[in-house]
């Protein structure tokens, strides 16, 4: 075997992605890259790329299905920008994340060349073809015999290409095999030894394939953290969250991009003593959940938008009754049936503003994977000190994506205390808010005393139906107080960069590791720009606009939508602003600006930095002064 | 307040409920209410079987019927239109060791919450079901419901309304998992308590429909059964209902049914000229959600914990 005289390349990051039609396994190639560069002690985030169709036809620019993996040398917050690296099966999924605008300019691609010999001409020109395009729009393109090179060890290729392919990476990024080969034994562990061997039998001549035929090599060194680290995505997250926090029920009906929590949770809650139960839809699930927690134990639904929607009318019953609740919903590109399996931040203003009158309830957004866990904690411990409606508002893109974090510490004060059965003293009543925080001791079935008749309708401190003006008012005001409660034990969230300067970012949820790192990179150059990540949307924390104040422009981040200035019938009087942007204002009566798109894809470093570059020309003066 | 173990089994012993133990207010249903009758029957049997008032939960959706927690002096859940069987469905998962009944009306049961009824009889949950059908909404002023029979002038249908009426025991004996279904006529108090009490004691999801008249919008509705007693099918059997000699005088239409006869319970309830009255079906036999799906280990922190690091070994990446 020939050796070519090898390049090796340091680089800081790089953007890998492995697509094919669905089903050849590239989605278990890019998880598997991602967990070896793990072990390696690489930072990663990578993304699951899926076709909105199970089965789209084979070979089709829609039906592109795989994983997109940022290998970093430090931590990495997010996605990146364009793809630096793509491994194709075939030339057509290929062509949709060209045309998507995916791939870096010059990026590489390594595309099996089977194409070009196929029997079927238009298949073999259409290869061809697309190749010669390729090549003159700048890209690298190495042809890779993969199919050829697998059969002398597999009867059937497509079944094995994935781990052929996750050789050549492995070669490519200078990864330690011998960590490949674990991987491997670990991913097919349930299956037979024989599976496994062949598997790393197909790794191995990738590997070496790459070694003998490839004439470079990339290196990003890694630094393997002290601490032991975990990585799952962030539904798996939320679901070792609802183990963690004691919850014991959780009521769920299908729905992407939601229902991959559910799954894993149906795998594992019942081995500490968990139940998932599929509810016949979501109202049934949301009232489920609603009857557990009035019973005692605090429980969770897990939806996305649309079932969101469907709980609405349940939601504003457990407001009305104070019974606590967590609901997940994993928001999806909207409205109706929208985008399932697409990225977008669009159920902010219905998260808080949902169900009709006052409805007032807490909404929280995790913005990392590990803040997927441990916001399920909170929430389940905020619902039940304040006998509140908690809202955790993930995304598809925290759903899918996976990232390491260092893996939790378990702690008993995680755990929801046992059922509380100790009887009621003489005189307290179901409902006897205390004037300053509106809290009111919960009156759980089984408390000796406490018989009453919890309602959905306008009720007294005993909860007796009550239509006159005075309990009316009266519990409405308490209910709210008990935000306002919240609020007051709510840290103001640390700046990102400097206490002051020319722009404020400000952002929530999904967004955050994108926005620090164009922030980042632009404090690098010298700009005055920081950023500000809320996590408690409702209610906001306190101190947001003295913060704010100390910056010359303000304004936010966020994937929904708001009208474009440039629009030729879009002005002050009529510009509709992002949700978040449309809370700061109100609430700090400054003149928050916004930028937003609905693209279905996490919002790009690169989009944002030259969103901030656009709106910081003054910095520009400000820093050459 | 510490007492010893036995002291406290002694005082439970001791403890002695009246009919006055279980009411909660005066009932804001209009003169000559069914639901007043299905009150006193629910009330005496909360009695006789000595039910905790605190161990014990009604559960309720949105109508006239759905206030009937309000009535009780034990814990209550009135809560939406439609949803009452899901949330007592959850109050069963999450604690076993309540008692649980629900009262639902036709508009609540057999409308608005018709998915959950058909899955609910499916999950077979241990409760106890009241549907008052009185076959028109009532809280919102004389609208037909899906039980209302064809030609029924309301509010909504001025002209008579057009639809062939759903039969809620036909629809219940239809679904695979059915456990327990009965039917009362709220104006024969006897079998009403009798009925109210063999749902009761049955294992699993109890159905009762109870006939039920509204004085306010349907005054005459039922007045041909009222005044021919032979229109009601008494159903007895050693297994079902028994009817005392009293009754047995009045009401002379009497068949032997064998509660165990799910085909002849089709028969029965698809016959709508006779009002039924009786046990249509029970089989004990079929097993309970929350017991196909309830935990067998004690969950102790250790045990959440150990469960949790088994997760988190899996996956973790560094060190292996």
């Amino acid at each position: 075997m020939q050796t070519a005289q090898k390049t090796t390349t340091t680089l800081k990051q790089h953007i890998v992605e492995i697509i094919s039609d669905s089903g050849e396994g590239a989605q278990r190639c890019g998880q598997s890259l991602g967990a070896i560069a793990a072990r390696m002690g690489n930072g990663i985030w990578t993304e699951e790329i899926i076709p909105a169709e199970i089965r789209p036809p084979a070979r089709s620019v829609a039906g592109a299905s795989g994983n997109r993996i940022r290998i970093g040398s430090g931590r990495v917050t997010n996605g990146g920008d364009e793809t630096d690296l793509v491994v194709a099966f075939n030339e057509q999924v290929l062509l949709g994340r060209v045309r998507a605008g995916e791939l870096q300019p010059g990026c590489i691609i390594l595309l099996e060349n089977m194409w070009r010999s196929n029997a079927d001409p238009v298949i073999a020109a259409s290869y061809a073809e697309t190749h010669r395009r390729l090549v003159d729009a700048g890209y690298r393109v190495l042809e890779i015999p993969m199919e050829q090179e697998c059969r002398a060890i597999v009867a059937d290729p497509r079944r094995g290409k994935n781990m052929f392919a996750l050789g050549i990476l492995c070669n490519l990024y200078s990864l330690e095999l011998q960590l490949a080969r674990e991987q491997i034994a670990l991913a097919f562990g349930k299956k037979d030894q024989g599976v496994v061997a062949q598997n790393v039998k197909l790794l191995e001549a990738g590997h070496a394939w790459a070694e003998a035929h490839l004439d470079f090599r990339f290196r990003i060194p890694a630094e393997r953290s002290k601490e032991p680290q975990v990585v799952i995505n962030g539904n798996t997250a939320i679901a070792l969250g609802v183990l963690a926090s004691g919850m014991e029920i959780c009521a769920m009906y299908p729905i992407t991009p939601a229902t991959s929590a559910s799954h894993y949770l149906s795998d594992v809650f019942e081995k500490v003593g968990g139940v998932v139960h599929q509810a016949e839809d979501e109202i049934a699930a949301c009232a489920f959940a609603i009857g557990a927690s009035y019973a005692g134990k605090c429980t969770v639904t897990i939806t996305s938008g649309p079932g969101y929607s469907l709980k609405q009318e349940a939601i504003g019953l457990a407001v009305m009754g104070e019974i606590p609740l967590v609901v997940v919903n994993v928001q999806r590109g909207g409205p109706s049936t929208g985008q399932p399996t697409k990225v977008e931040q669009g159920d902010l203003l219905a998260a808080i503003f949902g169900s009709h009158g006052d409805a007032p309830k807490v909404v929280m957004a995790p913005s990392t994977i590990e803040d997927c866990f441990y916001s399920i904690i909170t929430a389940r411990r905020i619902a039940e000190t304040f006998n509140m409606v908690v809202v955790v508002l993930s995304d598809a893109s925290l759903a899918t994506s996976q990232q390491p974090f260092p893996r939790p510490a378990f702690s008993e004060s995680w755990i929801a205390p046992p059922v509380d059965q100790s009887a009621i003293p003489e005189g307290m009543k179901p409902y006897d808010w205390n004037a300053a925080t509106g809290l009111a001791r919960r009156f759980i079935p089984g408390q000796a005393n406490g018989m009453h008749t919890l309602t959905g309708l306008a009720h007294d401190r005993e909860s007796h139906v009550a239509y006159d003006a005075e309990s009316n008012e009266e519990s409405i005001h308490f209910r709210s107080l008990k935000l306002a409660a919240l609020q007051r034990t709510l840290k103001t969230p640390p700046v990102f960069g400097a206490p002051e300067g020319d722009l404020l970012v400000i952002g929530w949820g999904s967004t955050q590791g994108a926005i620090e790192e164009a922030v980042a990179s632009l404090r690098e150059e010298g700009r005055r720009v920081s950023s500000l990540h809320v996590r408690f949307l409702q209610p906001l924390p306190g101190g947001l606009k003295q913060i704010m104040q100390r910056f010359g422009q303000v304004m936010t981040i966020e994937g929904n939508w708001s009208d474009r200035p440039g629009d030729a019938i879009i002005d002050e009087d009529n510009r509709r602003y992002s949700a978040l942007a449309m809370l700061l204002r109100s609430r700090t009566l400054i003149d928050v600006d916004c930028w937003s798109e609905v693209k279905g894809q996490p919002i790009k470093p690169g989009a944002i930095r030259r969103v901030l570059l656009e709106r910081l020309p003054a910095a520009m003066k400000e820093t050459s002064r | 307040m510490t007492m010893m173990a036995t002291e406290c089994l002694l005082q439970l012993c001791e403890q002695r409920y009246e009919l006055e133990d279980y009411q909660s207010g005066v009932p804001r249903w209009c003169t000559g209410c069914g639901d007043n009758a299905i009150l006193a029957a629910v009330q005496r049997l909360c009695r006789d079987e000595g039910l905790r008032p605190e161990k014990t939960v009604f559960v309720s959706g949105i109508g006239c019927s759905s206030r009937f927690p309000h009535y009780m002096r034990t814990y209550g859940f009135h809560g939406i239109h439609g949803r009452a069987l899901p949330v007592a469905e959850g109050v069963r998962l999450a604690r076993p060791d309540l008692t649980v009944f629900v009262n639902t009306g036709d508009g609540d049961c057999c409308s608005i919450g018709a998915a959950h009824w058909i899955h609910a009889i499916r999950y077979n949950m241990n409760m106890t079901v009241f549907l008052h059908d009185n076959q028109i909404y009532g809280l919102t002023k004389m609208q037909a419901s899906p039980t209302s029979p064809r030609g029924l002038k309301s509010n909504t249908t001025p002209r008579g309304s057009t639809l062939e009426p759903l039969q809620p025991l036909s629809v219940t004996l239809g679904v695979q998992n059915v456990s327990f279904v009965a039917q009362a006529v709220d104006w024969i108090p006897e079998t009403l308590f009798d009925i109210v009490k063999a749902a009761y004691h049955h294992k699993g999801f109890s159905f009762v429909r109870i006939v039920q008249r509204c004085p306010e919008w349907l005054p005459k509705m039922w007045d041909p059964w009222l005044h021919d007693p032979q229109r009601i099918l008494m159903l007895k059997h050693k297994d079902g209902m028994q009817l005392s000699e009293g009754l047995g005088k009045v009401y002379k239409n009497q068949a032997q049914h064998d509660p165990s006869n799910l085909d002849r319970a089709r028969e029965i309830a698809s016959n709508t000229d006779l009002i039924p009255v009786g046990i249509l079906y029970r089989n004990p036999a079929v097993p309970c959600y929350e017991d196909l799906r309830a935990s067998r280990e004690l969950r102790t922190t250790e045990y959440l914990r150990k469960g949790l690091e088994a997760e988190f070994d899996k996956f973790t990446v560094w060190p292996q």
